[in-house]
């Protein structure tokens, strides 16, 4: 039984004329290259010199594109009537033609010798690095290595957003700043140390949280996009605007030993909310300050995106686009997962319902904590409570390895992982207040303390690191 | 081919192509096809579909492009060809142009520069997609002749 496709006026001359044709197939694919043998001349209309259907060419089954369905693989009966769709898309030149592209100077030909003489990059993709645009979400650990080796590499354009200063705490990873720069806006920290790399390049700096107001504003000027930050609103709002906007998102993350890249490009694969729909529960996902990470992994991971994104840039090489790749640094083993775009995506999906920026704190559940009014103590009230009253118990929840970095004269060792099996230890009566770092496990410790009937818990708000500066700067902060 | 256009379709273009400055206008010519010669009767001007790079790229979507060919079809035209304005650049196809071109579709683009529209000259692809080669476009000042209803 044959189906029937509807041919667009500019195909038809090469169908004799006809807007309709009817051809025995099983599938889109079939169908398509029967069609193209049927009449030769149709073929390098509908395909690429590599086989697969020209990006401009669209193929309807009935109501339905076929990339929401089965793509070429979408099977068709005898009921169906499969049509050739035109997209057009067109414009005045652009960066992808050669003569277009900036002129390398006799210094830049030497600086960057060792690109030109790779067949894949040459003098046209070097050119190609010089016009192109890369924006940075964050310089951080990720963003540190990728903004080195992109400088290093001769992009032309760098856009930096960030808003944090550079504290002591980053150098063990963010090798973009240095012990010179402690308290430096990082922009600024930034900024020095890729000029001295590269001064060709031009370094744009957006000192601000990415927020939706402006996020598309700022991403739009940008070819690349290489995320590198560290919480799930930002990420989905990078994520979001990258799909809105059309452009490729080099994604990575890193949790202590464990790190992730991929590329999103809505346009060829999948995107971040097709592989993760939904963020966790706030809270849930301990971040780099609260988990810790090893040094080494976000200069492997943003090495990583710094790759994938010159290779986006040369078009060239297979890229992430459509793959999650997994590193353990532990194990040093690279895994690998196939990311299939997921028709039903609230954004790069056929139907979208996000289709403008949303509130990317109230889509995280941030602000929707409970509150802990009164179950807080800070660092000065429990130093006098605890000199008037010697039998409180202060309760340190954080593991014993932190408890050797640095303790709190006086308190009592129990880890939150171990604390719901070891709650018998615990006098029913006593006074109780749950210290950790920060002060985010002593609050879900308060919390499985409150469940299991204790009725007189508090936390220490903001944890050692508050008692170290408010009561005792004799305890090392961490 | 030769396409022939209304001079007020002409004019229209060039508004649009002023109008969206410095983004890329872009719409599509609906007409009747003969042997040698395309007769413009209807343009459908669109937005552009591109969220980004809207100086140097248009995009009419597939779904745009239907519902432009099903508007069409009511009275009987057909699709003959697309126009758009190259913002600050001349009314020449761009490399970038050639590689997503149709056959046989007309490519009408106007040049607007500083926001002033020029020249508009016509361009079909080679059956070979090699090259796009200038045809002949003719600006004709067509009667109407207004009868009222009665």
């Amino acid at each position: 039984m044959a189906v029937t496709v509807l041919i667009p006026t500019p195909l038809r001359p090469f169908t004799d004329g006809r807007a309709r044709v009817q051809l025995e197939a099983a599938t889109v694919g079939q169908l398509l290259e029967r069609l193209a043998a049927e009449h030769t001349a149709l073929r390098g209309h509908l395909f690429a010199a590599d086989g697969r259907l020209r990006s401009f060419v669209n193929v309807y089954v009935n109501d339905r594109d076929i990339r929401t369905l089965g793509r070429e693989e979408t099977p068709v009966g005898p009921e169906d009537t499969v049509s050739i769709v035109p997209s057009i898309a067109g414009g005045r030149g652009s960066t992808i033609v050669a003569e277009q592209l900036p002129e390398l100077s006799h210094e830049e030909i030497l600086r960057y010798s060792r690109h030109l003489i790779l067949p894949d990059v040459g003098v046209e993709g070097q050119r190609k690095l010089k016009a192109a645009r890369v924006l940075l979400v964050g310089a951080g650990g990720l963003g540190s290595p990728a903004a080195l080796y992109l400088a290093a590499a001769g992009v032309g354009t760098l856009g930096i957003v960030d808003f944090d200063v550079v504290d002591r705490t980053n150098l063990q990873r963010q090798v973009l700043h240095g012990t010179s720069q402690l308290g430096r806006p990082k922009l600024e920290s930034a900024r020095e140390r890729l000029h001295d790399i590269n001064p060709h390049v031009r370094v744009e700096t957006f000192e601000t949280r990415l927020t939706s107001e402006h996020a598309l504003e700022i991403l739009r000027e940008f070819d690349v996009v290489a995320d590198g930050t560290d919480n799930f609103p930002t990420r989905y709002l990078v994520n979001d605007a990258c799909v809105l906007l059309g452009k490729p998102n080099v994604y990575g993350s890193i949790f202590r030993f464990e790190g992730q890249a991929s590329v999103f490009d809505a346009k060829r694969g999948p995107c971040y909310r097709c592989l993760y729909p939904e963020p966790p529960p706030p809270g849930l996902v301990p971040s780099c300050a609260e988990g810790g990470v090893l040094g080494v992994l976000p200069g492997i991971i943003g090495s990583i995106q710094a790759l994938e994104t010159i290779k986006l840039i040369l078009g060239t090489g297979d890229t992430l686009i459509g793959r999650l790749l997994l590193f353990d640094a532990l194990q040093l083993r690279f895994r690998e997962l196939r990311l299939e775009k997921d028709p039903a995506c609230p954004v790069c999906g056929a139907h979208p319902t996000v289709t403008s920026l949303i509130d990317y704190e109230a889509f995280c559940g941030i602000g929707a904590e409970p509150t802990y009014d009164g179950a807080e103590i800070t660092a000065r009230d429990l130093r006098e409570e605890w000199v008037r009253n010697p039998e409180l118990v202060v309760l340190d929840v954080r593991e014993p390895h932190e408890a050797e970095i640095a303790r709190i004269a006086g308190t009592r060792l129990m880890p939150l992982s171990e604390l719901p099996q070891r709650l018998h230890e615990l006098d029913g009566h006593a006074e109780l207040v749950t210290h950790c770092h920060h002060g985010l496990r002593s609050l879900k410790a308060l919390e499985i303390l409150k469940a299991a009937g204790f009725p007189k818990v508090r936390s220490l708000k903001g944890g050692i690191d508050a008692w170290s500066v408010a009561v005792d700067p004799g305890v090392a902060r961490y | 081919m030769t396409l022939a256009l209304d001079a007020r379709q002409l004019a229209a273009i060039r508004r649009h192509g002023e109008a969206d400055y410095p983004h890329e206008a872009c719409g599509l010519i609906g007409g009747h096809a003969g042997e040698d010669r395309k007769i413009a009767v209807q343009l459908v001007p669109l937005s552009n579909a591109r969220l980004d790079s809207r100086r140097n790229r248009y995009l009419i979507a597939p779904e745009a492009f239907r519902r432009a060919e099903a508007l069409l079809a009511r009275d009987d035209l057909e699709v003959l060809g697309v126009y758009h304005s190259h913002p600050d650049h001349p009314a020449v196809p761009s490399v970038f142009d050639r590689e997503h071109a149709w056959p046989w579709l007309s490519y009408v683009i106007v040049g607007v520069a500083r926001g002033q529209a020029q020249d508009a000259r016509s361009w079909t692809l080679a059956d070979d997609r090699g090259a796009f080669n200038e045809e002949a476009l003719i600006i004709e000042d067509r009667k109407v002749v207004w009868q009222s209803q009665s």
